[in-house]
């Protein structure tokens, strides 16, 4: 990884704009600026289309030799398939209020990366092929049509943007750049390029059930070594079941949680929790995975890597599934699951949390709830006893991922579920969280090593605004409910704002949660010390936990 | 077509908004001439009809101005230089003494209420 | 830009010459039956070339707390969970621009006290939102007092629109707000794309155009008004023979009123083949016209392909021993599976 510049450096040597229209500008495709290619055998085994050897930086991209035909083909086809994109193509007024909205602009300030200039790119193309004027007057008119160039600068921009839909709440019309992009790559992906850093993982979740490849066996061993640490930290070794048929609830999360830090540590917060509760439930080594990321190649493919979530919940008969902390993953089941999936197998039921009896009349039909969901609604009915102080050497802010929080709405129940575990809460400025929330800068499959740089620029707004309470309020810890913000949010914290640490929102309950029979904790799930404040009185009487339940 | 229910509904409203000038037209009657009824008997405006027809108000707020801010009482006619007595109720409305024959004729029709008889006598019928 | 302004000119220099010339009846009558029928048929087109294209997937953009525990609130309006909600929502978008009074305006600050370094500050920018909305309203006024031209007897609802419009008692004739706001609003809307740099970069001549033709209408519309009249009763005739299809001689008429009419006639038939089709577009838009309530109702997609994916018997067939190691349990063991 090449050395990073200094924030004020990265800040300063953002270009200015360039003097040439941008029908006649070309992306530089120097290392930094672009993630590596997926490879041939990839993308073979996964049968996509026109598997080739290729390299970014070449002049010759070895495309099928009538590729103009396929993309023309592909894009007609997605027209007929989609309203949104034909809507999107025609009704941009270009008024540019989504110009600055976008993390990416933000940080590269290339004029492209205005998500109405990314949309233009292929509404460029839309209008020589499908509209009157375009066809009659070209160029005048902002038509243009396929070479090789506009693939490539196709390639550059669509995977330069997070498909974060920040844009889109701001555009009088609700365009959505995500939309645009997913069909941009979807197009890309029909001859043949794709990145390394998205198929690698949805080829190792296409056969071995999860992204990271972990294969069944070193899957049980890992999440029993989680739970020795959970003995470790609490002198509780909390039940791992997995495969196990007839349980009521199936619980499926990333498998980057079971995988790196920090998201190992919500994944033993998730286990402290289901065994302090006696949930249940079971893991599955077969859909071992909650993120999809199918979703950043084709619809097709997240469909495909989707369906394990019901089939294995018809097959292992539960009642109904319980999901992980993660973005993309609750923007699919949210928007897509039931569509794609759906409808739930008949074995299943609407979910009702066996602990307090709440009948989670929201997820009638897909039958699944998000575990801040859960969690919060066991908070509200006292059911959980917790000692927030274990977490008080933590002045924490939440970032609302970009999916759950705009394709989704989940923003009150893990804030309402933080404050119950950490007494130390800040928001971050109010025009970058919630519905307005800005994206780790390296979702959708872009949180790769080789745009370290990139993702630094694209996560400057995020990073600003966590520095901004950093130095104002002292913030030292960002809590998140999505795995891609644990891996990706910690090197840019230490990169905008050195000093926070990131973690989950089951990591603090895991660390708060008092449970029955525990040892007296000295250490917190990370197997740090705990603050003083924890150690110096006894755990807190009954009645805090109900305290905590009628607070906010 | 998906949604068509919706979209059908969403087009016959649009339809109906954007044909309105044509179907309202048909609500109440046809306005194929003004009806205006000119003063018998009299021969001579102070200008001719074009100029009347197109520029009245202005004139009149010119008429206005001077006779209330200058106190000039004199209009010298572009058309043969005659000159005549500015004034609304002893020079317009000398002939033009039918209200509802005249002036209502086109002004009802095309909505244009000045504030003209906020201070003048609407004429009426037969008499100054 | 300037070709834009250049065509627009152009336009109108051709109906001025044309009226003079004697070709009343075709810039009179025969562009204006042309433009309707192309406008109010383009535009269904337009609308039926979108709804041939399913909605696949129930992609409304949430912009705020979903349906969830009953204690919490749900933002009604703008996470909208049902049909009514996305009606409340959908209006807030049509007559409040609410996506638009969301705007901001982002400034970097290279070396900010606070943030000891680079910061990023956020700054409520309402001003495309209040002249986009004052141009909106006001045009629609302007289209709902024109109606004294097209009903014999004008309706009293019209008469209390230009009674409020002209409220200040302003000149004679009397002065319409509405005209004046909507020329202002376009010479914002106009200088924002020639000076804001990163609208100047993303313009084009399809942008440009619009608002020259809007202009255009709006200042002849003015002029013709209150400094180069001509007499309404004779427009009114006009107008009234064309509505009841019975046209009569447009002699007389000034030709500024040509120059008038034919650009509205040219925004009409360049509406269904432009940006300007936002108009119905709006009440199409997938992230704001769906319920977020995906996951209580199943959204149906019509060209949903065959489940294709890895299943689990593939899957056990693949790591059954390993499983079986595991002490996972199996489907079929591995003796009998090697059967």
């Amino acid at each position: 990884m090449a050395k990073l510049p200094t924030p004020q450096m990265l800040v300063a040597s953002r270009p200015a704009f360039p003097d040439k229209d941008w029908f006649d500008t070309k992306p530089d495709f120097i290392p930094g600026s672009y993630c590596y290619p997926a490879k041939m055998e990839t993308m073979e085994m996964l049968h996509m289309p026109h598997p080739h050897e290729w390299d970014p930086t070449a002049e010759n991209w070895n495309l099928p030799e009538d590729w103009e035909k396929i993309l023309c083909d592909a894009f007609a086809d997605r027209l007929e398939k989609h309203r949104s994109l034909k809507l999107f193509m025609d009704i941009c007024v270009r008024c540019g209020a989504c110009a600055d909205k976008c993390h990416f602009f933000l940080g590269t300030n290339d004029p492209k990366n205005m998500p109405v200039l990314r949309a233009e790119l292929l509404r460029s193309l839309y209008r020589r092929d499908h509209t009157m004027l375009g066809k009659l007057l070209g160029k005048r008119v902002g038509a243009r049509g396929w070479d090789m160039h506009v693939v490539k600068e196709l390639f550059y921009y669509a995977y330069q943007c997070t498909e974060c839909r920040r844009c889109s709440l701001f555009c009088p019309y609700g365009i959505d750049t995500a939309e645009i992009t997913m069909i941009v790559r979807e197009l890309l992906h029909e001859v043949g390029l794709g990145l390394h850093w998205i198929m690698d993982p949805v080829k190792n979740c296409s056969f071995t059930g999860n992204h990271l490849g972990i294969q069944p066996h070193s899957y049980v061993e890992i999440v029993e070594m989680l739970a020795d640490d959970c003995e470790t930290v609490t002198g509780i070794r909390p039940k791992t079941p997995f495969n196990k048929k007839n349980a009521e609830i199936l619980f499926i999360t990333p498998s980057g949680d079971v995988f790196a830090e920090p998201g190992i540590y919500t994944f033993m917060g998730y286990l402290l929790l289901f065994h302090e509760l006696d949930l249940d439930y079971t893991f599955s080594t077969y859909a071992s995975e909650g993120g999809n990321f199918g979703s950043f190649v084709s619809f097709n493919m997240a469909k495909k890597l989707n369906a394990k979530m019901y089939a294995e919940a018809e097959r292992l008969n539960v009642k109904w599934l319980l999901g992980g902390e993660c973005g993309h993953m609750w923007r699919v089941i949210n928007q897509y699951m039931d569509t794609y999936n759906g409808p739930a197998p008949a074995n299943m039921e609407v979910p009702v949390s066996p602990i307090t009896g709440t009948v989670f009349d929201v997820a009638k039909s897909t039958k699944m709830i998000h575990i801040a969901e859960f969690t919060a609604d066991l908070i509200r009915h006292n059911k959980l006893k917790l000692d927030p102080r274990r977490n008080a050497n933590l002045v924490t802010t939440w970032h609302d991922s970009c999916n759950p929080a705009r394709g989704m709405g989940l923003l009150d129940e893990p804030r309402y579920v933080l404050k119950h575990v950490c007494d130390n809460f800040v928001e971050m400025p109010e025009n970058t969280i919630r519905e307005q929330t800005f994206c780790c800068g390296a979702g959708s499959g872009l949180n790769t090593e080789e745009i370290m740089e990139l993702r630094m620029r694209s996560g400057m707004p995020r990073g600003n605004a966590l520095r901004y309470v950093q130095q104002k309020y002292g913030v030292n810890h960002m809590a998140c409910v999505c795995a891609i913000d644990r891996a990706t949010l910690p090197p840019l914290a230490d990169y905008w704002a050195p000093g926070c640490t990131i973690s989950g929102l089951h990591e603090l309950v895991g660390n708060a949660l008092v449970m029955k029979g525990e040892a007296k904790r000295t250490m917190n799930l990370r197997q740090e010390d705990l603050p003083e404040e924890a150690l110096d009185e006894e755990a807190p009487a009954d009645g805090n936990a109900e305290s905590q339940g009628e607070g906010r | 077509m998906y949604n068509a229910k919706a979209v059908i509904i969403g087009i016959v409203i649009f339809v109906a908004i954007f044909s309105s000038p044509f179907w309202t037209g048909w609500i109440g009657q046809d306005y194929t001439k003004t009806g205006v009824v000119l003063p018998a008997g009299e021969k001579e405006c102070i200008e001719d009809t074009e100029f009347m027809r197109a520029q009245h108000m202005r004139l009149l707020d010119e008429w206005r101005d001077q006779a209330l801010r200058e106190e000039n009482r004199v209009y010298e006619s572009a058309l043969n230089g005659k000159k005549w007595v500015i004034s609304l109720q002893n020079t317009c409305l000398k002939c033009h003494s039918n209200y509802s024959e005249f002036c209502e004729k086109c002004h009802v029709a095309n909505s244009v209420y000045p504030y003209c008889w906020t201070c003048h006598i609407i004429p009426t019928e037969g008499k100054r | 830009m300037f070709a834009s302004l250049v065509l627009v000119l152009l336009i109108a220099a051709i109906a001025w010459i044309g009226a003079s010339v004697g070709l009343a009846p075709l810039f009179g009558v025969v562009l204006p039956y042309a433009a309707v029928l192309v406008f109010i048929g383009g535009m269904i087109w337009r609308m039926t070339y979108w709804a041939k294209s399913p909605v696949p997937f129930c992609i409304p953009t949430t912009g705020g707390q979903e349906q969830s525990l009953d204690f919490i609130k749900q933002a009604k309006i703008d996470c909208p969970s049902t049909t009514w909600g996305v009606v409340k929502r959908m209006f807030t978008e049509v007559f409040l621009f609410r996506s638009l009074f969301r705007n901001t305006s982002a400034e970097i600050v290279e070396n900010d006290p606070v943030n000891k370094g680079p910061r990023l500050i956020y700054y409520s920018s309402l001003w495309l939102w209040a002249f986009a909305l004052i141009f909106h309203y006001s045009v629609l006024v302007i289209f709902i007092r024109h109606f004294r031209f097209f009903m014999e007897p004008v309706p009293a609802p019209i008469t209390w629109v230009e009674t409020i419009d002209g409220i200040m008692q302003v000149g004679s004739p009397r002065f319409y707000w509405t005209g004046g706001l909507a020329l202002v609003a376009l010479l914002f809307l106009l200088a924002r794309r020639v000076w804001n740099y990163r609208l100047r970069y993303i313009s084009l001549a399809n942008d440009y155009f619009p608002l020259w033709l809007l202009l255009g209408i709006v200042c002849s519309g003015l002029c013709l008004r209150y400094f180069d009249k001509t007499e309404i009763s004779q427009v009114k005739i006009y107008l009234m023979g064309l509505t009841h299809f019975a046209p009569v001689s447009a002699a007389g008429i000034n030709g500024l009123f040509f120059i008038h009419l034919t650009l509205v006639c040219v925004l009409l038939m360049y509406f269904p083949f432009s940006k300007l089709a936002h108009m119905p577009g709006v009440f199409f838009s997938p992230t704001r016209n769906m319920a977020n309530n995906s996951r209580r109702i199943r959204h149906i997609n019509p060209w949903n392909p065959p489940k294709q994916y890895f299943t689990y018997p593939e899957y056990e067939d693949a790591y059954r021993d390993a499983m079986a190691e595991a002490g996972l349990p199996l489907e079929k063991q591995p003796e009998k599976a090697a059967e």
